[in-house]
């Protein structure tokens, strides 16, 4: 047994390396002043100071794709948190063939690789006539958001006993008063997390933004990654970016985690 | 009480607007010329293209082989994870979990980049090495799921009836598991054949993949014709989804986080 646990042990271990390296060989060669990875010339904060006053070459390109990364997110995954709730909640109250529609179609976003996503959406609105940008590149997240926040919402509704909700209403509070201080209470748990989820997957996304952004130059993060690669030759300042994304991710995920894991073990003691 | 229900008619109106008509424009322009005259041109276009079908296969052969290695590299990883006696702590679960949240873009380059430095030509070998690296955490973590809400009762009563722990997993924990395993699957599988910028990076543009053709004749507005080749890929999901069933779709649900 002590064997097997030593086993387990280091084949964890060696995968977590593995995994990882990439990502710390990214964020150690944050530190030096070469253009490209894997060239060190010595220790340097120069990159992060360049990312800071501004003072890098098209620095008004990358500054402004991750501002748009970041207000694209914003946008899409509170309206898909929003969306997915109160979809939730009606999705939890059908019954029978009406609830197999809306489950399976629910699914669809999900099961379709990013691509498919990305070409139809692109179809439709060329169809449609509607110009692309940032309207069209929110809306196309929004779809591939929502089902992961009704995922997270619903077990939360099955676990909340249906009849407080009856009740409020039984003393007196409007629909309204109802939702804002019992559904939404019982529900925030899987809000957050599915708020949490569509933020990062629209952050992470490439595909979909890609076929969605039109031609007026709207960049997100991975699009601009993707077109300075393709050109050869990666902006230098995104490296102390992407270590700064990390490391911001990495405290977030560990933080809600590891208070999680404390809700449950006080939870099982009592 | 059945009032709420209304509640899903929102979201109804928005899948169908959003993700069906997006699917039928597919249907839609794929049979379609140029100037909207109904056609099969495109469909006969990709069966007798032979770059487009090479390319096909060898989407298919390499997403079968990811998928494999993944279920390989995984299995082993999802089930000490899952199992209390080897692993206690929780965070080691957030750690595998962690790399999908950074832009994957950003971590293919650097895997590119690592194995430039390391003297690795690139090519299908490299290839298959960063889609694994980029899948594997989406294999792990239904399979750890599963493994996780399963009934440990199942596994002592084997073993109290004389299994031998051999026995055991192949004949209870390993079928137990497949939900996640096949859940793992459709999260690699499809993904794989479909990327492009991934692909290319990691090749230098050597190799492409399905993904990558669509692609280009959507960006060469060559509508129609990416539309054919998305159509196919819509059959092949489809053909998968099914085998798979639906039956355990709506309870693996609970967040990644």
């Amino acid at each position: 047994m002590k064997a097997n646990r030593f086993f387990a042990k280091a084949y964890i271990w060696l995968l977590l390396i593995v995994l990882y390296a990439p990502i710390v060989f990214i964020v150690v060669f944050s530190f030096t002043e070469a253009k490209s990875l894997g060239n060190w010339t010595g220790f340097s904060t120069q990159l992060y100071q360049n990312l800071f006053n501004g003072s890098m070459q098209n620095s008004s390109g990358l500054l402004s794709a991750v501002k748009n990364t970041l207000l694209i997110a914003l946008a899409a995954s509170v309206v898909a948190t929003i969306l997915g709730t109160i979809a939730a909640i009606g999705i939890y109250h059908l019954h029978g063939r009406k609830r197999g529609v809306m489950t399976f179609l629910n699914n669809i976003p999900m099961i379709n690789p990013d691509i498919i996503t990305g070409v139809s959406l692109f179809l439709l609105f060329v169809f449609l006539g509607i110009s692309q940008g940032y309207l069209t590149v929110i809306l196309a997240h929004i779809t591939f958001c929502t089902p992961y926040v009704v995922l997270n919402v619903m077990p939360k509704l099955r676990q909340m006993n249906p009849n407080i909700y009856e009740a409020a209403l039984d003393l007196g509070a409007t629909p309204a008063q109802a939702l804002r201080k019992v559904l939404v209470p019982a529900l925030r748990p899987g809000m957050v997390s599915g708020f949490i989820l569509s933020f990062t997957m629209s952050l992470d996304d490439f595909a979909v933004t890609f076929f969605t952004r039109g031609t007026i130059g709207l960049d997100t993060l991975s699009t601009y990654i993707y077109a300075d690669a393709r050109k050869g030759g990666l902006t230098p300042e995104l490296k102390p970016l992407m270590s700064i994304l990390f490391l911001v991710i990495l405290i977030v995920l560990l933080v809600i985690n590891i208070r999680q894991s404390k809700q449950l073990s006080s939870i099982e003691k009592k | 009480m059945n009032k709420r229900s209304t509640w899903a008619l929102p979201y109804f109106i928005f899948l169908v607007l959003f993700v069906v008509l997006p699917l039928v424009m597919i249907v839609i322009y794929a049979l379609q010329d140029g100037s909207g005259h109904f056609t099969l041109q495109n469909i006969t276009k990709f069966f007798t293209d032979k770059d487009a079908l090479s390319t096909f296969a060898l989407s298919i052969e390499v997403a079968i082989e990811n998928t494999l290695l993944c279920i390989l590299i995984g299995y082993p990883a999802a089930y000490i994870l899952a199992d209390n006696k080897l692993n206690r702590s929780a965070v080691t679960v957030v750690l595998f979990i962690l790399p999908m949240w950074i832009n994957a873009l950003m971590r293919t380059l650097a895997t590119a980049e690592l194995f430039n430095m390391a003297g690795v030509p690139l090519g299908k070998g490299t290839l298959l090495f960063g889609m694994c690296y980029d899948y594997l955490p989406f294999m792990i973590y239904p399979i750890y799921n599963q493994l996780k809400k399963m009934d440990k009762s199942y596994a002592e009563a084997a073993q109290d009836l004389g299994a031998t722990p051999g026995q055991v997993f192949r004949k209870v924990t390993l079928p137990l598991s497949m939900p996640g395993v096949w859940s793992g699957v459709m999260m690699v599988f499809m993904p794989t054949v479909s990327t492009f910028a991934i692909s290319e990076f990691l090749t230098n543009n050597k190799i492409k993949l399905f993904g990558t053709i669509i692609q280009e004749n959507i960006n060469n507005s060559m509508w129609n014709y990416g539309a054919a080749l998305s159509l196919i890929m819509l059959l092949i999901i489809g053909i998968t989804t099914v085998l798979q069933g639906n039956d355990q779709q709506e309870e693996t649900s609970g967040g990644l986080i």
